[in-house]
């Protein structure tokens, strides 16, 4: 594990950082419209 | 109320709207709970590969994450498609909607399988026709997303994006058949419709509950930004 630990959480890591950023970028967006409605 | 009637009545935004958050709501759930067990099975169910050790265990972000970047695209051609034929409002929200996340998922894709090959393979990428096919992928959705941008009547941006997206579905069944009709680095499909998996049954198991919970994501994440673009089209 330790000489592909970089390759493995580098891969989940990003994932999950990638998906934890559109649903904010989503949660800020129905926010917004939801207040100009 | 008959089946077709129910079918135009929710084809209106205004009734779609709350159709859509109910939808949203359960589908986020479920992916979540979907994420935990494929994760748990994919880390401590399944075992170790004899010949790639602990980093095949990418393939559980990988697969999933290349299977939705191509299911993505055909249902957003089959809205955008549906949107340029029937002139409906909600079909070009629909593709719209998905063309975001389906980019994501093309990415997650790209860069998943990038970081396997670097030490399976020796390198991060080759020109081989599966990678550059899903590259070109990637290049349709921001295609698609900068044209629908750059067009101020969304009507016309939603046809003119419908036009490119219909174009561009031809990529699909290249990239997946990219693996027979060339030679290339990347290994053909481990798992097809009409043979058994070539892998270990947990090693299965949680590739496909990630797969449900990828789905389960983008539907939700889809549905969520149609009520967006319902609410800043009125």
């Amino acid at each position: 594990m330790s000489n592909h630990a970089f390759y493995l959480w580098g891969a989940y890591g990003v994932t999950f950082a990638a998906l934890a950023l559109e649903v904010f970028f989503l949660i800020r967006r129905v926010r917004k419209s939801e207040a100009k409605a | 109320m008959n089946a077709a009637v129910k079918w135009f009545w929710y084809s209106s935004p205004q009734t779609f709207y709350p159709l859509a958050g109910t939808i949203a709501r359960w589908c986020a759930v479920a992916a979540a709970l979907a994420a935990v067990a494929g994760l748990y099975v994919g880390f401590f169910v399944a075992p170790t590969d004899a010949q790639q050790g602990e980093v095949y265990r990418i393939i559980f972000i990988h697969v999933p994450a290349a299977w939705m970047s191509m299911f993505i695209y055909v249902v957003m051609a089959f809205w955008a498609a549906l949107g340029l034929a029937f002139n409906t409002r909600l079909s070009g929200m629909m593709a719209r909607a998905l063309a975001p996340t389906g980019a994501l998922f093309t990415f997650i894709a790209l860069w998943t399988g990038s970081l396997w090959g670097k030490p399976t393979w020796g390198t991060y990428w080759v020109w081989d026709a599966r990678l550059t096919s899903e590259l070109i992928l990637l290049f349709l959705y921001f295609g698609f997303m900068a044209l629908q941008a750059s067009i101020d009547d969304v009507r016309r941006a939603d046809r003119a994006g419908a036009l490119l997206a219909i174009v561009g579905v031809v990529n699909v069944p290249i990239i997946y058949y990219s693996v027979q009709w060339w030679n290339t680095l990347h290994q053909g499909a481990s798992v097809s419709f009409t043979k058994a998996p070539s892998m270990a049954a947990a090693m299965f198991a949680g590739m496909i509950l990630m797969a449900l919970a990828f789905w389960l994501y983008s539907i939700a994440v889809a549905l969520v930004r149609v009520r967006c673009l319902i609410l800043e089209r009125q």
